[in-house]
């Protein structure tokens, strides 16, 4: 087991957003987490990154717990994320950028060069020294996946990384996903988009008032209308 | 013309100084966006700690390590108090720093006395850099001028071309991210804040020699290095080396000049009807060259409210 998170709770103030969650990713899987707009899902991401402060659970990550730690600690642990409002570092030059996410990483995690990140995303290295404040959205995508990548990660955690793109630049997203978890890396995916996530999961999550309500294969979840309708179609 | 040429070379070695005290406070307030009102206080403690060790251990060691003890104590600073209220906003900082100053101004009182300490540069050190129409011009104001353009060099390197530098102005614009990648802000942060100790302490231990090293030399620099970092524009160094410059330069100017308002009037034929008025038309510039500082920033927060250089972490 790579990763395991158990029973974790977080609020937002008053607001009991998390509500024991459980879940598992393994080595080399890719997990797909769907559920509603509002359902808790970045914050469950950043819960287990330590950017929210869990109120009760664990995150394990090969055995130990990182809950309640410090987010520099936790990603120097192996775990990497990627966040869905991207946050590039629009002062910094594209090369700059990737620069601040290298890190030595753990022993065990697969490593990564600036140069595979150009090779996965040529247009990245032809806009090295563009300030990433002037890339666009897809651009900007593929620049936050690298950044967290070059950090050398046991799992790492994408949240909505296909919002808003172009198709062509959603497919080479979701291969250089794909690629990640050849590679042996853990990948938990928050995905808007139904389809891409059935296509590239091995397993799938549903979040639900707090709570993972369906765990299953895609093919599970196909032959599961009355789950797709309860908990993901809108009206 | 031997007015303009001193009144030139002392405004800019005297610009150089201010760029050397508030190049600390441009990382501290102008990136960081922490008040620090405590800044030049820095600067004193430089002064009067130099003064203190070039005694025992000799002058120019004594300006190598006091910086580095006022590193540490701004070190202390933010780490055991400043960090502390940092997330209650600018008016804590504020209040706290301002308690700060008066505490270090208090305390150089009560152990070095009200007045200026005969802080100053070894004999040897005393020789003329060059001649200017028959008059000397002292190596020392040379060597000031100087060492502020190498801290100005080394600063510019470290933030633009240095890993570390990159992650502070990462860390600057998106801090819980840069957290997520791995690195230690506050960590980042502390030693940022130190290294802006450091240099005004560097400041005071040099300057302190040549000019005085008295209990009023912060309050005296401590509005006017704010000044210089909002001319400046906040967070830009080049900005602040401009903006302090500027205000060497024309304070220099000033404290020269024997002319008042009215005199400049009569150039262009008001002269008379200002001095009817009188008042602040016919008080000599000299008297008001401390305020240039601050007219200054008047007229560029209201012409360029972001400052001259903008905001360029
Ligand atoms: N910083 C915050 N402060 C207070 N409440 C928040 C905050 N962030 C999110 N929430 C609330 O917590 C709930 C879960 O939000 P979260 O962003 O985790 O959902 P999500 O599943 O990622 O949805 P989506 O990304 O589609 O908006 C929502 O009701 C949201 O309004
Ligand atoms: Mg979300």
């Amino acid at each position: 087991m790579l990763l395991a998170v158990e029973g974790l709770h977080a609020h937002y103030q008053k607001s009991h957003v998390l509500d024991g969650v459980d879940l598992t990713v393994e080595r080399g899987e890719i997990v797909a987490l769907l559920g509603r707009n509002g359902s808790g899902r970045s914050t469950l991401l950043k819960a287990i990154m330590g950017l929210v402060v869990p109120s009760a659970g664990a995150v394990r990550l090969g055995g130990r717990d990182l809950a309640g730690l410090p987010a520099h600690r936790i990603a120097r642990a192996g775990l990497a994320y990627v966040p869905e409002e991207r946050l590039v570092f629009d002062n910094l030059s594209v090369e700059e950028n990737l620069a601040t996410g290298q890190q030595a990483g753990v022993a065990d995690a697969p490593r990564w060069t600036l140069d595979e990140m150009y090779e996965f995303f040529p247009r990245l290295r032809e806009r090295r020294d563009t300030k990433a404040g002037y890339l666009s959205g897809g651009e900007q995508q593929m620049l936050t996946i690298c950044r967290s990548l070059l950090g050398n990660p046991r799992l790492i955690m994408i949240d909505e990384p296909t919002e808003g793109l172009a198709p062509k630049i959603v497919e080479a997203v979701t291969a250089v996903i794909r690629d990640i978890q050849r590679r042996g890396v853990g990948v938990l995916l928050v995905e808007q988009k139904m389809t891409i996530a059935l296509k590239v999961a091995e397993r799938v999550l549903i979040m639900g008032r707090g709570q993972i309500v369906f765990e299953g294969t895609p093919e599970a979840l196909r032959d599961q209308p009355e789950m797709r309708r309860a908990w993901l179609e809108v009206g | 013309m031997d007015f303009v040429l001193f009144s030139t070379l002392n405004g800019i070695i005297y610009g150089l100084l201010l760029f050397m005290v508030s190049a600390g406070l441009t990382l501290i307030f102008g990136m960081m966006g922490i008040v620090n009102f405590a800044h030049a206080s820095f600067y004193m403690l430089g002064a009067y700690i130099a003064y203190s060790l070039a005694k025992l251990i000799g002058f120019w060691p004594a300006i190598l390590l006091a910086p580095l003890l006022v590193g540490l104590i701004g070190v202390a600073i933010e780490r055991g108090m400043l960090r502390r209220v940092h997330k209650h906003g600018h008016a804590h900082e504020l209040l706290l720093t301002f308690g700060l100053a008066y505490v270090f101004e208090e305390t150089v009182k009560m152990l070095y006395g009200n007045y200026a300490v005969p802080y100053s540069i070894p004999a040897d050190l005393r020789f003329p850099a060059f001649t200017l129409s028959g008059a000397d011009y002292p190596f020392y104001r040379v060597f000031i001028g100087l060492t502020a353009l190498v801290m100005f060099a080394l600063l510019f390197w470290l933030l633009r071309r240095t890993r570390v530098g990159i992650i502070v102005r990462a860390a600057v614009r998106r801090p819980e991210m840069v957290g997520a990648l791995g690195h230690d802000v506050p960590k980042v942060f502390m030693g940022v804040f130190g290294i802006g100790a450091w240099l005004a302490g560097l400041a005071g231990a040099i300057s302190g020699a040549f000019f005085t090293t008295s209990p009023n030399m912060a309050l005296e620099l401590g509005i006017i290095v704010f000044v210089v970092v909002v001319v400046g524009g906040l967070g830009s160094l080049e900005g602040a080396l401009v903006a302090s410059l500027l205000i060497g330069l024309l304070t220099s100017f000033a404290a020269g000049a024997d002319v008042a308002l009215a005199d400049l009037g009569g150039l262009v034929g008001l002269g008379p009807a200002m001095k009817a008025i009188g008042g602040i038309f016919t008080v000599k510039l000299a008297t008001i060259a401390a305020s240039v500082p601050i007219l200054v920033m008047l007229v560029v927060l209201l012409l360029r409210p972001s400052g001259l250089m903008g905001d360029k972490t």
